[in-house]
């Protein structure tokens, strides 16, 4: 029998202390850092949500929701801005999701993998991505108001001014400039999560590339392409920059009902209340109530987006072995 | 050896299906499947063996034109199938996916019902009729030894079937359009024994509707189910010939050396 020992024979004996934790201070500096920026943006959150709903909840009614503002925006309700930023959202979607989803099509399931036009699309996305959304704006009134507004009305309308002036239609295409990046890179995240064999099976089977496509990738991807595209909205939904010169009201007696009116909006009335009231401490209930309800509304979109990527992560995946 | 009871001593190749002739596929520059001329038999399972890498998988693809689907692949050479060129300038790949189908390593069912999956492939071809469709799947899913098991769940998933159930699946789904040729890549390698014997039996029953060609690893399935073994070592085809007597009088020193277990 032999016996064994820990230590091998002509080991040096390990001087004391060479077990002690030596990593104890800086280990809880750090957690107690990492930890106290989290509590901190915690914070920082639960204030302006508290802030916000306490304020603009006092605010909050049936007919703050249905009517329009009276007195000099400092009574009455903010109908028409709700009607407005509904309008404009659809059709900011109408526009971003269809052009930002076929842009991901084409690079995810046509473009060659070292083609220089996909490399070109992708910089120039990624490069959309950055750009402030002020920049936005002032292109939107450059290009759609002056230049294309300008350009229908000279053709169409015999120069009498009809489209070269700030509108739903140039404010809702500006605004899904801004949100068509975001569109392009959740589709194609969404297209890439299809696997290749279900491709490969399709196409072995005699389907067309497009029949691939359209019969297996995109219902595939359609959970998180539609989640995606919700969020790309959600976050338009809320952006003023873009608008304020491109189609944005301070104040409309009527609701927009063409696509060259001009239109209110919940974020921008949230600006006019808080920077153009002549009697700020009349508004700020009515800006409270404003500032509450964008809020919903976007808070109502995500949680729309969560659930369907929730559904859409619930279905089954093939076998993995 | 075993010998398998289909497979007569002295197999002649009665008629070509499919031809190669110097057939060579390039990943970009490299060069990995090299001058190929290979007979394929009619209503015969074909094997090509050989270790990884050697291009044997490659050459598969070659035979329904699946590498035009891949980026930066060119083959050079010709396959015919019945004598006429599939690589001809006026060739559609995708009717020759329809003539020359295939099974992959891994199962892959759509994410649709049993039906669906089997009717994909008539329902892209056109058919619309739905008692039609209902008999051709019912032919397909008994052609693959599914339908005792998937019959009375034809509306549910594809993805609740066993690993070995998804893999017949895959089969009556490639044989619902009824292709003359079936290409089988490695079709047993996720599967365990039991489901493996299935689908070898499967094979031996399937080569009396058409000619098949099976990619494996597994010497011993090659020797059960295949009339004629093609070996493959770094991209080129060393020797081709009748199964048994590939693995009991191996004409050249590498196929012996690989079917005995020296190297791969």
């Amino acid at each position: 029998m032999t016996t064994f020992s820990l230590v091998p024979p002509g080991a040096p004996a390990r001087p004391a202390g060479v077990f002690t934790r030596r990593d104890g201070l800086v280990d809880s500096l750090l957690v107690a850092g990492t930890g106290s920026a989290c509590v901190l943006m915690l914070v920082m959150l639960g204030v302006v949500l508290l802030d916000i709903v306490v304020g603009g909840g006092r605010r909050l009614s049936w007919e703050f929701l249905t009517a329009a503002p009276t007195h000099g925006m400092t009574a009455g309700g903010i109908f028409p801005a709700i009607v407005g930023t509904a309008l404009l959202t659809f059709l900011m979607t109408f526009a971003a999701v269809p052009a930002g989803v076929a842009t991901a099509v084409y690079l995810t399931e046509y473009a060659p993998s070292n083609s220089p036009l996909a490399r070109g699309v992708r910089v120039a996305i990624a490069n959309l991505a950055g750009v402030p959304s002020i920049v936005f704006g002032l292109f939107g009134i450059g290009f759609f108001v002056t230049t294309l507004g300008g350009a229908i009305d000279s053709v169409l309308f015999g120069g009498e001014l009809t489209f070269a002036q700030p509108s739903l239609i140039w404010a809702a295409l500006t605004l899904s400039l801004l949100t068509l990046p975001v569109v392009v890179v959740a589709t194609e995240e969404a297209l890439r999560s299809v696997p290749q064999s279900l491709r490969d099976a399709s196409l072995a089977l005699g389907a067309t590339r497009l029949e691939t496509i359209t019969r297996i990738v995109l219902p595939e991807a359609m959970g998180g392409i539609l989640t995606g595209a919700i969020l790309a909205v959600s976050r338009g939904a809320g952006e003023v920059a873009p608008i304020m010169f491109t189609g944005a009201a301070y104040f409309l007696p009527r609701l927009p009902s063409h696509l060259n009116d001009s239109f209110m909006n919940l974020g921008y009335h949230v600006y006019v209340l808080a920077t153009q009231s002549p009697d700020v401490e009349k508004t700020k209930p009515i800006l409270y109530g404003t500032a509450l309800v964008l809020l919903l509304l976007t808070f109502l979109l995500n949680l729309v987006a969560v659930i369907m990527r929730s559904r859409s992560r619930g279905k089954v995946k093939p076998a993995q072995f | 050896m075993p010998a398998h009871p289909r497979s007569s001593p002295e197999l002649p190749l009665v008629v070509v299906k499919m031809r190669t002739r110097g057939l060579s596929v390039f990943y970009g520059e490299k060069q990995a499947v090299h001058e190929v001329d290979l007979d394929v038999g009619g209503n015969q399972v074909t094997a090509l063996i050989g270790p990884s890498g050697c291009g044997k998988s490659t050459f598969l693809r070659s035979l329904n034109r699946m590498n035009d689907t891949v980026d930066g692949v060119r083959v050079t050479g010709e396959v015919e199938l019945d004598g006429r060129p599939i690589y001809a300038p006026d060739v559609d790949p995708v009717v020759v996916r329809r003539h020359v189908g295939m099974v992959f390593q891994r199962s892959n069912p759509f994410p649709k019902s049993i039906f669906d999956n089997v009717a994909y492939g008539l329902r892209i071809g056109g058919m619309k009729d739905k008692a039609e469709l209902a008999i051709r799947v019912e032919k397909a899913l008994r052609h693959a030894a599914l339908w005792d098991e998937a019959k009375d769940r034809l509306h549910d998933s594809g993805l609740g079937l066993s690993g070995g159930q998804q893999q017949r699946l895959c089969i009556a789904r490639a044989l619902a359009v009824e292709p003359e040729v079936l290409l089988m890549d490695e079709p047993a390698s996720a599967l365990d024994p039991i489901a493996t014997a299935r689908l070898e039996d499967l094979i031996s029953e399937l080569r009396e509707h058409l000619t098949i060609v099976i990619v494996t690893h597994n010497m011993q399935q090659a020797a059960r189910v295949s009339q004629r073994t093609a070996f493959f070592y770094m991209g080129k085809l060393i020797e081709v010939g009748e199964t048994q007597r590939m693995f009991t009088r191996p004409g050249e020193q590498a196929t012996e050396d690989y079917i005995s277990g020296r190297f791969g």
